[in-house]
């Protein structure tokens, strides 16, 4: 069979992407090979893993699982994303600070999946309990941290997002912070 | 992995979905949520010259009462059914399934009528669906058919279904006030399908069962709805040894394949089991 190309429109973390591809190409190939947004990565590609989830049309999907042509219209937001939907003059997300602070990660190989997911639960429900973060997290592995410290960070993160007070005493928070004082 | 080269369309209404079914009979295949199909398809399992996607049909989306039926769109994806404040009020057994489904980024799109429709023994919602004792509005070129869950699945992979026929509303009697439910699950993991789960919606006046429904998953070639299991409690006090004369019943139909998750006997048990918790949770929920 002929092997057709289609274009394709979307947002992509707020900016227009047009591709060309075949409809059997995955959304993660797309976002990985042609928009250069190597965040969301490739771990199982069979839908367990979710070390590919992206946020689409307000929904975290796996990437592995959605065919580009199905994100024609769609809005696609990546980790690469995530830093610009932090409060103004802040240069880290709450969940990437929380993840800083709390050691969320090890390898980091799941870290891009795990923020983008705990980004769509947050909205879904800015005050959960640790249970119910285990819970909405179950579509995301994670092989290094035992998920204590994901579960921690992302508490962090909705303390922070909720306005409630936060302890950040990582020295590279403190240094990011400085520079964001400096620019 | 990359599934094999196709056509992709994208009708906006169920009648242009019809039309390219038409078109294309055999050779097309709808896409729902995509989570079963696609696997299958990147793994040459399912090879269809031409995809006919469905997620651009906003009318196969919602949850709603008719009169003493609940009415779902086909295109109603797992989380909505978890986030349902009618479902949670009039058939929390649906609410209670869909939560042991599969984990949150598939249920954004795994959808019931692609649940339903797929016939794989594993999905959940085949056995709920005997349980509730729905029924499946088919729509195909001729017009609209309402086939009832029983006897829908006939096999792996092949129900009652024509190649150009779309399900686009699935309808559920809403079980009477003070009902008893459960759905007991074993999986061996978050996102794995069930080892053998068990779907029971129960009615009692006093201690004696008024009226009960059981369905199972992923024991047999189809979902299976347990006849002879309700035959053992009907008009019976619900006691230790109704519920194991209905489990012993229950293993007695089952007839699963050995796999990972387990040889046949040790499945069986397991659907026993489940049969028994299901039975004594929704016995505790009941209102007498």
């Amino acid at each position: 069979m002929m092997a057709k190309k289609t274009l394709v429109n979307f947002k992509l973390n707020g900016s227009e992407a047009f591709v060309a591809v075949e409809p059997r190409e995955l959304l993660i190939h797309t976002l990985r090979e042609k928009c250069a947004h190597t965040g969301p990565h490739i771990g199982c590609e069979t839908t367990h893993c979710g070390a590919c989830t992206v946020d689409f049309n307000g929904i975290s999907v796996k990437s592995c699982t959605l065919l580009t042509v199905q994100a024609d219209g769609a809005e696609v937001i990546t980790i690469e994303g995530i830093a610009g939907k932090a409060k103004t003059g802040e240069t880290l997300h709450a969940l990437q600070e929380g993840f800083t602070q709390e050691h969320g990660l090890q390898c980091g190989f799941c870290t891009p999946g795990m923020i983008t997911r705990a980004y769509r639960l947050l909205q879904e429900n800015p005050n959960p309990t640790d249970e119910q973060v285990r819970y909405w997290m179950a579509g995301n592995l994670c092989r290094c941290t035992g998920y204590q410290n994901i579960v921690k960070a992302i508490q962090y993160a909705a303390r922070k997002l909720r306005g409630e007070p936060v302890e950040t005493s990582h020295p590279l928070l403190e240094e990011i912070n400085k520079e964001a004082a400096t620019a | 992995m990359i599934p094999r080269p196709f056509e992709y369309h994208a009708p906006t209404s169920v009648d242009d979905a019809i039309r390219l079914l038409g078109d294309y009979g055999d050779s097309a295949k709808l896409l729902a949520g995509g989570h079963s199909l696609l696997p299958m398809m990147k793994l040459r399992f399912a090879s269809p010259d031409h995809l006919i996607d469905l997620n651009r049909i906003p009318s196969l989306k919602y949850i709603e009462q008719e009169g003493n039926e609940i009415r779902i769109g086909a295109m109603t994806c797992e989380n909505d059914l978890i986030w349902s404040t009618l479902l949670k009020e009039k058939v929390p057994l649906i609410v209670e399934t869909a939560g042991l489904i599969s984990d949150p980024q598939v249920r954004y799109k795994g959808t019931i009528g692609g649940d339903i429709s797929h016939g794989d023994p594993g999905c959940d919602h085949p056995a709920l669906m005997l349980c509730l004792g729905a029924s499946f509005v088919l729509r195909g070129p001729n017009g609209e058919r309402v086939v009832p869950a029983d006897g829908y699945f006939l096999g792996t992979y092949y129900t009652a279904i024509e190649p150009n026929e779309i399900m686009t509303e699935i309808r559920i009697p809403i079980p009477p006030a003070g009902s008893g439910w459960c759905y007991s699950k074993l999986k061996r993991k978050t996102g794995d399908f069930a080892t053998a789960a068990s779907a029971v919606l129960l009615q009692m006046s006093g201690d004696i069962v008024n009226n009960v429904s059981i369905g199972l998953t992923n024991v047999a070639p189809t979902a299976l709805k347990a006849k002879e299991a309700e035959k053992a409690l009907l008009g019976k006090r619900l006691d230790d040894t109704a519920i194991e004369a209905a489990a012993q019943a229950a293993m007695k139909i089952c007839d699963p394949a050995e796999d990972l998750r387990g040889s046949v006997e040790y499945k069986t048990a397991m659907a026993g089991e489940m049969t028994r918790r299901a039975l004594r949770t929704a016995a505790a929920r009941a209102k007498r």
